[in-house]
């Protein structure tokens, strides 16, 4: 549905995406991850036809946004940054006026209008004018903008940004439902939102790809992954990781807590985090260690984020002192 | 075409929810009443023409018309509502001609408005109505022309204020190069030719050749021209220039 192949983008000397590639399919939920000024925005800007590209291209739905930005553009439902809307309008008349460049009209236009208002929960403000909504309201109207022709393409830049806690939630739960039948992409710098509504994510910086693949599979770089962290109802760490570090599979422990014990293992690289978790059970029965946890790391997503794209950050920092 | 008249419409309701259209034609209406009364002698002519009138607007338009039309683009700039529109299925043609024409009908309405003059001199005498008519389309072509060079330098940057004044001085040379005082002055220094040349590219002479109630169509079709040329340039600008 969404193709984008080696877009590109420079302003003036800076170069602020290098080279991205990738597909959405419909169906697909596509998390778009990196750090301020990565150049996710931009990217984004490219595909939806409000910036041309320095080089590359991106085709939504078989049409090139460059050669045929009108049929392109029909097909994609966006949420700019900042969710800009006409301060001097009302709600409503703000949707009806977007649904109306969408082609709606009559009937069509009022139920579309309708379904968004529902979908975002605008059914209040309805009447009141733009400029004077809260933030998070304001946020939401400009969502509502996005989906009210029940795009087949979605992309929305920081679709939570601004909304309590509630409407995050609401939120997340509306794209990974749209997602089912939808090509969505969504960028954000919050991590667990990832792992509840993507199915796959994207890790930018720089301007360039770093990561790419589901977020499990992400979570699976993070240098936790994999470890075996044990928990002891008594006992001393010491002796339970020493125990621990005697086993063959082991690469290394750490100790969480002295006591009572907690100690994560590190598998060394050629052992499976199973295998190894099957020799610490049986050790758990042989030295009769009461144990209240046992389980494997399945990685985090902030860390490998950091480890991906912090090196970068702090040498780039040094640079321009 | 449709989009153009949907585009229009915002516009329209935008210009009457703030106060930016009312406060145009009230201060049109009483600016151009107070000039042709109180300055240009409206009665103390004795002649049943509206010639005092319409001699002020090329001057009330150099003001009024960069105000009513400043904020066209550099608004949508600084609201950042320029993506939102420009990622919408509509061309920057549409956008371009949709938001002018609204702006335009502004301009139009408060020209339309002067009505009771009209009806005043046909009231007190026998004015050559032709003539009138003439003069109200010459108006109305001039305030199209100021508007497009508006559009083009509201399109260049989010600050209202900067569109203002550089649209204001281009306006002000449009209408200077044909300025009888000016070209009196320019012909000192430049052979009659060359300030007739000038000249030409100028309102003034145009819109006074309007107002002797002759159609020429060299006239209609040098206003049309400043506006097509600006509108134009004005895309060229929106759309080189988006994300700035
Ligand atoms: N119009 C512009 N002119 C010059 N530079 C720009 C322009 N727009 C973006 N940039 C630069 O391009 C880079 C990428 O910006 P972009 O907005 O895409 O980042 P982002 O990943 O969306 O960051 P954030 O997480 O802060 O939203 C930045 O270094 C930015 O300064
Ligand atoms: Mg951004």
């Amino acid at each position: 549905m969404i193709q984008v192949q080696n877009l590109k983008k420079t302003f003036g000397p800076k170069v602020a995406v290098s080279g991205v590639s990738f597909k959405v399919e419909k169906g697909e939920v596509l998390g778009f991850l990196g750090p301020n000024g990565a150049g996710k925005s931009t990217t984004m800007r490219m595909i939806t036809g409000f910036i041309p590209p320095t080089a590359g291209e991106a085709i939504i739905g078989g049409f090139n946004i460059v050669d045929n930005p009108i049929e392109a553009k029909r097909l994609i439902g966006y949420l700019p940054e900042n969710a800009p809307s006409y301060a001097d309008m009302t709600v409503l008349g703000f949707l009806s006026f977007t649904a109306e460049l969408r082609g709606l009209s009559g009937v069509a236009q009022r139920k579309a209008v309708d379904r968004a208002v529902e979908m975002c929960f605008l059914e209040n403000v309805l009447h009141q004018s733009v400029e004077t909504l809260s933030k998070g309201y304001r946020h939401r109207t400009c969502f509502a903008q996005s989906i009210i022709h029940d795009p087949e393409v979605l992309i929305l830049d920081e679709p939570t940004d601004g909304l309590d806690p509630n409407q995050k939630h609401e939120v997340r739960t509306l794209i990974r439902r749209m997602g089912e039948k939808k090509a969505i992409i969504f960028s954000t710098h919050i991590l667990e939102e990832v792992e509840a509504v993507c199915s796959r994510a994207i890790i930018i910086d720089r301007g360039t790809i770093v990561a790419n693949g589901t977020p499990a599979e992400l979570k699976r770089r993070s240098n936790q992954a994999g470890a075996i962290t044990v928990r002891l109802a008594s006992g001393s760490a010491k002796a339970v990781a020493s125990k621990l570090d005697a086993l063959s599979g082991v690469d290394h422990t750490v100790v969480l807590n002295e006591s009572p014990a907690a100690v994560r293992a590190f598998p060394r690289k050629q052992t499976a985090s199973d295998d190894l978790a099957r020799a610490i059970s049986d050790l758990a029965g042989k030295e009769q260690w009461s144990l209240l946890e046992l389980h494997t790391e399945e990685g985090r997503l902030d860390e490998v984020f950091r480890n991906i794209t912090l090196p970068d950050t702090k040498s780039s920092g040094k640079e321009s002192k | 075409m449709k989009p153009v008249i949907t585009i229009a419409k915002r516009e329209l309701t935008g210009y009457f929810a703030s106060p930016v259209a009312f406060v145009f034609i009230v201060i049109f209406l009483m600016l151009s009443g107070f000039f042709s009364f109180m300055v240009a002698g409206f009665f103390e002519r004795g002649q049943a023409s509206l010639e005092a009138f319409f001699a002020w607007h090329p001057w009330l338009y150099l003001f009024l018309v960069p105000a009513v039309g400043m904020r066209m683009w550099s608004e949508e700039r600084r609201l950042g509502t320029l993506e939102l529109l420009l990622t919408m299925p509509v061309t920057p043609w549409q956008a371009i001609l949709g938001k002018f024409l609204a702006a335009w009908a502004v301009v139009g309405l408060a020209l339309g408005l002067t009505f009771p003059m009209w009806l005043t001199v046909n009231y007190l005498g026998n004015p050559d109505n032709g003539v009138i008519l003439a003069g109200y389309l010459g108006s109305l072509l001039m305030g199209g022309a100021y508007l497009s060079i508006t559009a083009m330098t509201s399109a260049m940057t989010r600050n209202q204020v900067v569109a203002f004044i550089v649209s204001v001085v281009l306006s002000l040379f449009l209408i200077l190069a044909g300025y009888p005082p000016v070209t009196n002055m320019l012909v000192h220094w430049a052979s009659p030719a060359l300030v007739d040349a000038i000249a030409s590219f100028s309102v003034m002479t145009h819109f006074e050749s309007i107002q002797k109630g002759v159609l020429d169509s060299r006239d209609i079709l040098y206003f049309l021209s400043v506006m097509v040329f600006s509108l134009f340039t004005t895309g060229v600008i929106v759309r080189t220039h988006r994300a700035g």
